[in-house]
């Protein structure tokens, strides 16, 4: 391919990992990293075993267990037996194939999408798979990362390479900026509910412009991470001082003349001026409020100041069908406003709003106030070092204070395999990204929100505008 | 992984749009380390009661979705979680094939690699597909002809042709990625993105 022609971050990552350029438009990639988790690992290391293969690159592969670990206690027994048993099998893999793992206990333990960034092993311009779909969360970095099922991360353990086909590329313009009191979550569900959780099928998402070069790291991955939820394997940001600054002097960053070598890789990867995209959307940010879902799919996502849709005005059959099945499984009102809709639980955490710039916005709302009677808040960090970093800052006593519960890093509510659920018929406002039927928990309704929205709703027990509470 | 063979069946239809894996599969069974079993876990929520009891209306629960090999579903099928469960589940159940306007992403590459066909149809088709199953027609998949025939129709699909090619000779792709090993080791000493950056551990037991 010409090197003069413009090429998209996404072009720039994908030329860089060609191994072959195979039959058919498929092509060989190579996988820089490797994450692993015990749900998704299991069958895929007895296909090694199987096949008699070992791990080619054990310098590239890491493994943390957070989807089923208990969040009260150490004790791998307290996620009840199955649970247990499968995190025994991660440590027994991880032993025999030697990959390093942190496992209860470890002090860099934490969701896979929280700890690759906050190690310092999510850098610009790699590509990072991983048996999750949210690994998207690490194209905050300019990383093209995505989720792969079970088979595929056999194949990565016994090769490092990964046989794919280029996707489109959609480009997300993001003009303005975020009021405050207003998130990069409500940012993400606002362009969801506007694209669709199939707009982005088949596509890579870059999101670009004014709105996202202003926000932190932390604020870019809860974007990314979401973008799964409209159907998109991968987003993407390109890198720039921001995210430079993130990852220089963290566990494994490179150090020395090596970081200045990445550096000088990582400020070529911004996609070139006129690069060609499939799609764009536009999104202006200025006049977003707080969203808040009310459905059972992330499309399904409101200003929080408006009304519940009304099925009766939707045109098209099928998505208003779609509306009546989901507010009947959320027992809400055709029309009715969603503010102080009342809620049971609150859950404030996973790897889309679990790190510590997540924990600082929440104890801003429970600062000084109190969990309403009758609802019960589960805060739980997304890794060790947020939890410790928190505690440092006196976080945990402003929950606590507050009637909330502080819990041990782990995906925890955000599926309910731990232990941590709702009960049937429970509502919750959850930081988490999926609010389909039963994910925190057979019978249990999702809303989702930002970290601000969801502490809102802790101390009111409804659904409760943040900025009310935060005065701005 | 299995030759896929030409099969003829009935079809069952949960023609929902936007049919994630959660429901497909809840994420409480997915606390196994094995592929089997996960086939009573099928639509777990949609098929039972809270009190274990079948859901009469559902589907899957009706006397004529006994034996049937093809699954006919809604747009954007397998969205959400990238847990190859939900795969495992429907072939499991007895699916061999799933008809649906459009597939999500990872659910489709996750079918592709297990034996599970995706088969793309949309518009008029479609709707043509969802009377015919009503009627209990007789559905023929035939991959190597890239075609489903019913009794009233022939519904041609295209499918990428290397996975087509791998499911009609019951390959799996780690045969051929692993062919390419010198290509592999020869990438790795030129990384463009730089060397390796996890100490590793020692493996145990000969790996
Ligand atoms: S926090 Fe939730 S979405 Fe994130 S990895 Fe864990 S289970 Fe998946």
């Amino acid at each position: 391919m010409p090197a003069n022609r413009p090429r998209t971050l996404y072009d720039k990552i994908w030329d860089s990992h060609v191994v072959t350029e195979g039959e058919g438009g498929v092509s060989l990639l190579y996988v820089d990293l490797h994450l692993v988790h015990e749900v998704t690992s299991p069958q895929a290391f007895s296909g090694l075993r199987r096949r008699g293969l070992k791990v080619r690159a054990r310098d590239r592969t890491l493994a943390t267990a957070d989807h089923v670990t208990p969040t009260r206690s150490l004790n791998i027994a307290a996620a009840g037996e199955l649970a247990a048993k499968q995190l025994r099998s991660l440590e027994e893999n991880c032993e025999e194939f030697g990959i390093r793992l942190y496992t209860m206990g470890h002090e860099y333990r934490g969701i896979v999408h929280v700890i690759g960034p906050e190690l310092g092993l999510t850098q610009p311009g790699q590509m990072i798979v991983c048996g999750d779909s949210h690994t998207s969360t690490h194209g905050a970095f300019g990383a093209l990362a995505f989720g792969i099922g079970t088979t595929e991360v056999e194949y990565v353990l016994a090769s490092q390479c990964l046989l794919e086909r280029k996707m489109g590329n959609l480009r997300v313009e993001c003009e303005g900026r975020l009021r405050p009191g207003v998130t990069s979550k409500d940012l993400i569900l606002a362009l969801i509910s506007k694209i669709g959780v199939d707009g982005g099928v088949g596509h890579v998402i870059e999101y670009a412009g004014p709105a996202i070069r202003g926000l932190s790291m932390e604020s870019r991955m809860t974007i990314c991470n979401m973008s799964i939820e409209a159907g998109a394997r991968a987003g993407l940001i390109s890198p720039d001082d921001t995210t430079f600054e993130y990852v220089a002097g963290r566990e494994f960053a490179p150090t020395g003349a090596e970081w200045d070598r990445a550096l000088d890789r990582w400020r070529t990867l911004p996609s070139d001026p006129g690069a060609p995209f499939d799609k764009t959307v536009s999104l202006d940010v200025s006049g977003l409020e707080p969203f808040i879902s009310f459905g059972t799919n992330p499309s399904m996502a409101i200003p929080i100041r408006s009304r519940i849709p009304d099925p009766a005005a939707i045109a098209d059959a099928v998505e208003r069908e779609q509306v009546v099945r989901a507010l009947k499984y959320m027992d809400l009102g055709a029309g009715e406003p969603v503010i102080d809709q009342k809620i049971d639980v609150v859950f404030i955490g996973s790897c889309t709003n679990a790190r510590i710039e997540d924990m600082r916005e929440a104890a801003r709302i429970f600062r000084g106030r109190t969990v309403s009677e009758g609802v019960r808040a589960l805060v739980v960090p997304g890794s060790e070092q947020v939890r410790r970093e928190a505690e440092s800052e006196g976080l945990d006593q402003v929950f606590t204070e507050a009637g909330a519960e502080w819990r041990l890093p782990g995906c925890s509510m955000c599926l309910g395999m731990n232990g941590d659920h709702l009960a049937p018929g429970q509502r919750s406002v959850s930081t988490s990204n999926r609010n389909f039927e039963g994910r925190q928990g057979p019978g249990g309704r999702t809303m989702l929100g930002s970290p601000l929205t969801a502490a809102a709703a802790a101390v009111t027990g409804r659904v409760t505008d943040p900025r009310d509470l935060l005065r701005v | 992984m299995q030759r896929f063979r030409t099969v003829a069946t009935r079809a069952v239809t949960i023609a929902f749009d936007d049919i994630d894996t959660d429901q497909i599969i809840p994420a409480r069974y997915l606390t196994t380390v094995d592929r089997a079993g996960l086939g009573g876990h099928l639509f777990h929520d949609w098929r039972y009661r809270g009190d274990g009891e079948p859901t009469p209306e559902f589907a899957l629960n009706r006397a004529e979705a006994e034996g049937a090999r093809l699954l006919i579903a809604g747009r954007n099928f397998g969205c959400g979680s990238s847990r190859e469960h939900a795969v495992w589940a429907l072939m499991d159940h007895g699916f061999d094939a799933v008809i649906a306007p459009s597939f999500a992403d990872i659910f489709r590459k996750n079918a592709l690699r297990n034996g599970l066909l995706p088969i793309r149809v949309e518009g008029e088709m479609y709707t043509a597909c969802l009377e015919e199953a009503a009627s209990r027609a007789i559905f023929t998949v035939d991959l190597k002809n890239n075609v489903v025939t019913t009794p009233a129709r022939t519904i041609p699909f295209r499918i990428d042709p290397f996975a087509r090619n791998c499911l009609l000779e019951g390959l799996d792709e780690l045969s051929y990625i692993l062919r390419h090993d010198d290509a592999i080791s020869a990438f790795e000493t030129s990384n463009p993105s730089g060397s390796s950056i996890i100490p590793p551990r020692p493996a145990r037991g000969g790996h």
